[in-house]
């Protein structure tokens, strides 16, 4: 079975109109990413890496070209289609961990289960996933603040998984953390990947990079 | 916990979090929903109570001789007032015409019938001096029968004799009248000369009143008045006092179809419409004083806004979280409206039970009669008030919420 593209972007262009002119973030960029892939994007900081990431984690759309994530052109999805898409298709890891402060560690990991069915977790999946990662209950009942910048990430991984998304979007997981529990992140991914999990993981980190399948480098807003 | 409710208690984190700002907004709306039910209380209290004064008096119908002017219209002069209390009427008038005669008088009596009981009034405005003070006072002459049923005395008794007199309680008071005094009415040049009267009666106070104002008055029977002014059978007007406030209509109209036949010669003038009026002239100042009392929810308004808009400045990079986990436009919406939805309801319950006390202190010491305080009438004020505190927060919420859940989910992760 030939593998199925699950990030496919055609002629892909973004363009921010600022007073002093326009600025050309990402240009006529054409690349596709299969189901399963382990995939980095690499660039400096200023080539369009950041744009590249919020195009394909569906928080904003191109002003050119097609963009389909999972089948879908999201190039003509409206706000609330595309709040739905990232519900349920994308799971985010951020550098900064990201987590809600006014929830716990269970609840975080809880937010968008009860965002996509509307109803408490019941199946024990919230408390398992944090199992998985090394979180127990005891620490599972403490705020984000609390927890260690690892412990955050753990749950942050946690949470992007709880709806089962076939797409995690990282972005510079590991940036924030000390190189052992950067470590400990790469492979926690790297097993996720090897269940079947698509990885797009944008660093500038190169031994990130060595996890990964595949590395995309963007310069002046061109993919090579 | 439901979607709904993990927003839900997001916002209620959100305002333990900031437990001491969130206090001092909601204090805005607590202070706000006193005031205004305070005040709405105050008003209807005094309303109720004013009516309560009032209401003995209102079943009384004046009729009063009317030239026609008005074109036949029965309830035409039905504002003009009786004799004495605006002084627009006096018989010191030269026009002969302007008395109800005795015929009159008696088909007055007949359309009433059985409703209630009609006597005559004469009434003049007169100078007056006891010893050396002058002064001037309403000098009513009454039937001597029907006197002990209209007006009741705090000292004294009913005047017998020719030179009896009653006087009213502020005159009295005034003039340092007692019983036995004795009062000289008329001016020395008067056409009329001038008679003596000695105090056999004090009448008590009656307030306002609408068919008679005797505070500042001198009561004569009327055969001491007519003996004095003249103007026998010739009366001021005619007084109905009905058995029951309902027939107030119907027995005005039967008196004017009946006595302006052919032309105008009476009007009447019905005390529970000036009842009315002025019932709905302190309706009117207590909702114009409410009305000020709502500045202050303005006031407090404004201070939600402001805690809105710092929660949502404070929580952008929450927001930006939130959005892009999935979390839609209306949810983000939801929760900041929520939150001041909350800071309303605290305020408004908090200031519901303070205005349950306040107002009653208000009520006994602006009013000094709390008789109708717990009545629906008045305590109505309390929900309403309380209503008008939560639908403020929520209005003066839905500028920030909508702010928060339009902000671009990039921008907002940005943020620190």
């Amino acid at each position: 079975m030939s593998p199925t593209p699950i990030i496919e972007l055609e002629e892909v262009t973004k363009i921010y109109p600022l007073a002093s002119g326009d600025v050309v973030a990402l240009d006529h960029v054409t690349l596709s990413i299969d189901e399963g892939e382990f995939v980095a994007i690499m660039g400096p900081s200023g080539s369009g890496k950041s744009t590249m990431l919020n195009q394909i984690g569906c928080l904003d759309v191109p002003t050119s070209g097609r963009l389909r994530i999972a089948g879908t052109d999201i190039g003509r999805m409206n706000d609330r289609a595309l709040t739905e898409l990232r519900l349920s298709t994308l799971g985010y890891i951020f550098q900064k961990f990201n987590l809600i402060p006014l929830l716990t560690a269970y609840e975080n990991v809880e937010y968008p289960y009860l965002m996509k069915h509307r109803r408490n977790d019941t199946t024990g999946r919230v408390s398992e996933l944090l199992a998985t990662f090394g979180i127990d209950a005891a620490l599972a009942s403490h705020r984000p603040p609390e927890l260690s910048g690892g412990q955050q990430q753990r749950v942050a991984v946690a949470r992007a998984l709880v709806n089962d998304p076939p797409l995690l979007i990282c972005d510079e997981p590991t940036g924030n953390l000390d190189t052992k529990t950067g470590t400990q992140i790469m492979e926690t991914l790297t097993g996720l990947n090897r269940r079947g999990r698509t990885i797009v993981i944008v660093t500038h980190d190169p031994t990130v990079a060595t996890y990964a399948d595949r590395t995309i480098t963007i310069r002046d807003g061109k993919a090579s | 916990m439901k979607s709904g409710g993990i927003v839900f208690q997001l916002a209620t984190r959100s305002i333990r979090l900031n437990f001491l700002r969130s206090l001092l907004a909601a204090l805005g709306i607590v202070i706000g929903v006193i005031s205004i039910a305070a005040m709405g209380m105050m008003g209807a209290n005094m309303t109720l109570t004013v009516k309560d004064q009032m209401s003995e008096m209102g079943n009384v119908l004046t009729v009063t001789h009317d030239a026609g002017s008005s074109g036949g219209g029965g309830m035409g002069g039905g504002m003009s007032g009786p004799p004495g209390m605006g002084g627009s009427s006096s018989s010191d008038d030269d026009d002969d015409d302007n008395y109800i005669s005795d015929s009159q008088f008696k088909a007055i009596k007949n359309a009433v019938g059985t409703n209630g009981t009609v006597y005559t009034v004469h009434s003049s405005s007169d100078s007056f001096s006891v010893g050396t003070k002058e002064g001037r006072a309403t000098v009513y002459g009454l039937d001597a029968d029907v006197i002990p049923e209209l007006l009741s005395l705090s000292d004294g008794a009913y005047p017998k004799g020719d030179t009896g007199a009653l006087v009213g309680a502020s005159l009295a008071e005034r003039f340092n009248l007692t019983l036995g005094s004795r009062i000289t009415l008329g001016d020395e040049d008067d056409d009329e000369g001038q008679h003596t009267v000695r105090v056999v009666g004090i009448i008590e106070e009656r307030g306002m009143s609408f068919d008679l104002s005797t505070d500042m008055a001198v009561v004569l029977p009327d055969e001491s008045y007519t003996g004095y002014y003249g103007d026998e059978k010739e009366y001021d007007q005619v007084n109905v006092v009905l058995k029951d406030i309902d027939d107030a209509d119907a027995t005005s109209t039967t008196i004017t179809d009946q006595l302006n036949k052919k032309k105008t010669q009476v009007s009447v003038s019905d005390a529970s419409r000036m009842l009315d009026s002025i019932t709905s002239t302190i309706s009117t100042l207590a909702t114009f004083v409410m009305a000020i009392a709502g500045i202050s929810l303005l006031v407090a308004a404004v201070s939600i806004f402001n805690v809105m808009m710092m929660s949502v400045t404070e929580r952008v990079r929450e927001i930006g979280i939130m959005r892009s986990l999935g979390t839609q436009k209306v949810e983000i919406l939801k929760m900041f409206v929520y939150e001041s939805a909350i800071l309303g309801f605290a305020g408004a319950l908090i200031g519901v039970i303070c205005s349950l006390g306040i107002g009653y202190l208000v009520v006994s010491m602006m009013i000094g009669d709390t008789t109708h305080f717990f009545e629906a009438e008045s305590l109505i004020y309390l929900p309403e008030a309380m209503l008008i505190g939560i639908a403020i927060c929520v209005v003066s919420g839905l500028y920030p919420a909508w702010r928060a859940a339009n902000l671009d989910p990039i921008e907002a992760l940005r943020a620190e």
